[in-house]
């Protein structure tokens, strides 16, 4: 048990450093000196010569690299070039709409994604388990800008039910925050309910032709009680899993959504930051997103224990 | 020395005539479907210059129309006609599609048969894979087309990267579970090579899961590269592709939804095209999935 936890954590960490070393080779072996890229076209010799030494780029590259890694492991993730002020201050300025968008789509997804996946294969090949396979194929199929602009279109300009973009911070009400982020949620959410019906529905079904699913019904177990008490806790597994793989989906997702819906999160900063070419701040997103990645999909595997005391290490 | 059992395994791969072709449609009208769809797709992006307008001829005085028998779509805000440049948009986006998912699909076999075949090479590459996995697809994609600015190229290069991993990962676990095989074993102690039994045995035999991922890869490349091009770190703006028409576009969402919605559209028909064609793939390799889902 505990050495598993061991051998768990040190392979996370092994993630981590392949991460770290990528993307610290990503800037240095670029095409082009970097001192000069961040520079600009108009700098002068003295500006990129200046920038190099402030970057330590005249070091050996294993001392960049763990002069690199040493800064960040102190909270110390660069400076913006554009803005000028630390990567993670601007960061935690753009947090709290990345977080409301992504944990609102969680919520939906999993709440959703699950009980359709669960009626689907209580009655598999029946109703609704026909309409979750034509819904999941255009889940799959409609990118989520496209089902974005849709939204937008039918619930915003046309009906002006809800409103077209912009976000409104939680401390302004919350009602106001919530309405604001209706249809993002739902435009991010669809293909992840698509997604997460179909892997329970799976799961769902192969617990279903278990033999104790058969004694459950036998001892005269209600509809609801075999589903939900007997059947979906066995089906846990590959449903905790996947939820946890889609996180990285979910982030690309964020950054689109984000963009179609002008909400001032993270994904705007790290768009903004192509068109400015603002490395500190993209190496810092691709640094934390994988290893917020990698850490809830080592909570998810460490989380197997609690729904299936089957599963020992 | 003949060795039997080989062949029969192979036989997925066995070259099919026209009557072999016939039965596959029949039995697998997604393949059928999908496939279908996706060649109407492809004649109709690359004979577009014999029935769609110049993509890049503006008009100042046709801007935002609605759409009209000389301009189906309408025009967009710079009086350029919307049906023509999401033709010739089609281009860009099979191109990319087609090339990114050609890309990885092959570095991922060669990584994942030498991975099946090295436990030294498997051990150091596999570590990499899983690093690259755990950053999500369009943040690693910008990172890599931010480097060099857009253009396709770079493009093709960044959608290919984030996609290999998952390739390598599958065709090593079917190599891992093929090399135990008792053919292989026969080959191998009948005297063959090592390099003529991964070519004449291993290889064939991962070719089925290949094709089921390619076209997962290929509507994946498709969905990103719309993406990528949507954020304006795709294609570079002059040439159209559906993802740019959008983003240029989205200001006259209330005035001209054809704008959006008509590359919007034939992006997720596309991209339903190679989805069902994948389906179809698996149902046909896989009998027994089909049942399970």
């Amino acid at each position: 048990m505990a050495g598993y936890i061991l051998r768990r954590l040190v392979s996370t960490i092994a993630v981590m450093v392949m991460v770290g070393i990528f993307v610290f080779l990503l800037l240095r072996l670029a095409p082009g000196d970097p001192a000069a890229m961040i520079a600009g076209r108009s700098a002068t010799e003295e500006m990129i010569a200046g920038i190099r030494e402030q970057l330590g780029l005249n070091d050996p590259m294993p001392v960049q690299f763990m002069h690199w890694v040493g800064d960040m492991l102190a909270g110390d993730f660069g400076t913006s070039i554009l803005a000028g002020r630390p990567v993670l201050e601007l960061l935690s300025q753009r947090l709290e709409p990345t977080l409301s968008l992504a944990i609102l789509t969680m919520i939906l997804a999993v709440t959703i994604g699950v009980s359709f996946g669960v009626l689907a294969a209580w009655r598999a090949g029946g109703f609704v388990d026909r309409i979750l396979t034509g819904f999941s194929a255009l889940g799959y199929s409609v990118p989520v800008f496209v089902i974005g602009f849709f939204l937008i279109y039918f619930f915003a300009v046309r009906t002006h039910w809800l409103p077209v973009q912009g976000y409104v911070p939680m401390s302004n009400g919350i009602a106001l925050w919530f309405m604001h982020l209706i249809l993002p949620t739902v435009t991010l959410g669809l293909g992840f309910i698509a997604f997460i019906a179909r892997v329970t529905r799976a799961s769902m079904l192969e617990v279903l032709s278990e033999d104790y699913m058969r004694t459950a019904v036998a001892k005269g177990a209600s509809s609801y009680a075999m589903l939900f008490h007997h059947a979906l806790k066995n089906a846990g597994v590959p449903i905790l899993t996947v939820v946890g793989i889609s996180f990285a989906y979910l982030i690309g997702g964020v950054v689109i959504t984000e963009t179609v819906f002008n909400l001032p999160g993270i994904g705007r900063l790290v768009v903004d930051a192509i068109n400015n070419r603002d490395y500190p701040i993209i190496q810092s997103v691709l640094i934390l997103t994988s290893g917020l990645y990698v850490l809830i999909n080592l909570t998810v595997d460490l989380t197997y224990m609690l729904i299936d005391p089957r599963i020992r290490y | 020395m003949t060795l039997p059992a080989a062949t029969l395994e192979i036989t997925p791969t066995a070259p099919l005539g026209f009557s072999g072709l016939a039965r596959i449609a029949r039995r697998h009208p997604l393949v059928l479907i999908g496939g279908g769809l996706l060649a109407l797709l492809i004649v109709l992006a690359l004979s577009a210059s014999l029935y769609a307008g110049d993509p890049g001829n503006m008009d100042p005085f046709k801007r935002l129309q609605p759409p009209s028998a000389e301009m189906w779509f309408g025009s967009d805000h710079l009086g350029r006609d919307v049906f023509a440049r999401t033709i010739f948009g089609a281009r860009i986006s099979l191109m990319v599609g087609l090339a990114s998912a050609a890309c990885a699909a092959l570095v991922g076999l060669l990584i994942g048969i030498l991975a099946g075949y090295n436990r030294m090479f498997d051990n150091i590459v596999m570590r990499v894979m899983d690093g690259l996995m755990s950053i999500p697809t369009i943040l690693l994609a910008i990172a890599l087309i931010s480097l060099t600015g857009p253009g396709i190229g770079i493009l093709i290069v960044a959608i290919a990267i984030p996609e290999t991993p998952a390739v390598a990962r599958l065709v090593r676990s079917v190599v891992l579970s093929v090399r135990e095989r008792p053919y292989v074993e026969a080959a191998l102690c009948g005297g063959a090579r090592l390099h003529k039994v991964l070519w004449r045995h291993i290889l064939p035999s991962t070719i089925p899961a290949l094709m089921v991922q390619g076209a997962i890869v290929c509507a994946s490349a498709i969905m990103t590269e719309a993406a990528l091009s949507f954020l304006g770190a795709g294609v570079p703006p002059e040439i159209p592709s559906w993802g740019n028409m959008i983003a240029s576009s989205r200001l006259y969402l209330a005035i001209a939804p054809l704008t959006i919605f008509g590359p919007g559209i034939c992006l997720a028909v596309t991209v339903l095209a190679v989805n069902l064609l994948g389906d179809g793939l698996r149902d046909m390799f896989d009998p027994r999935a089909k049942r399970r889902r």
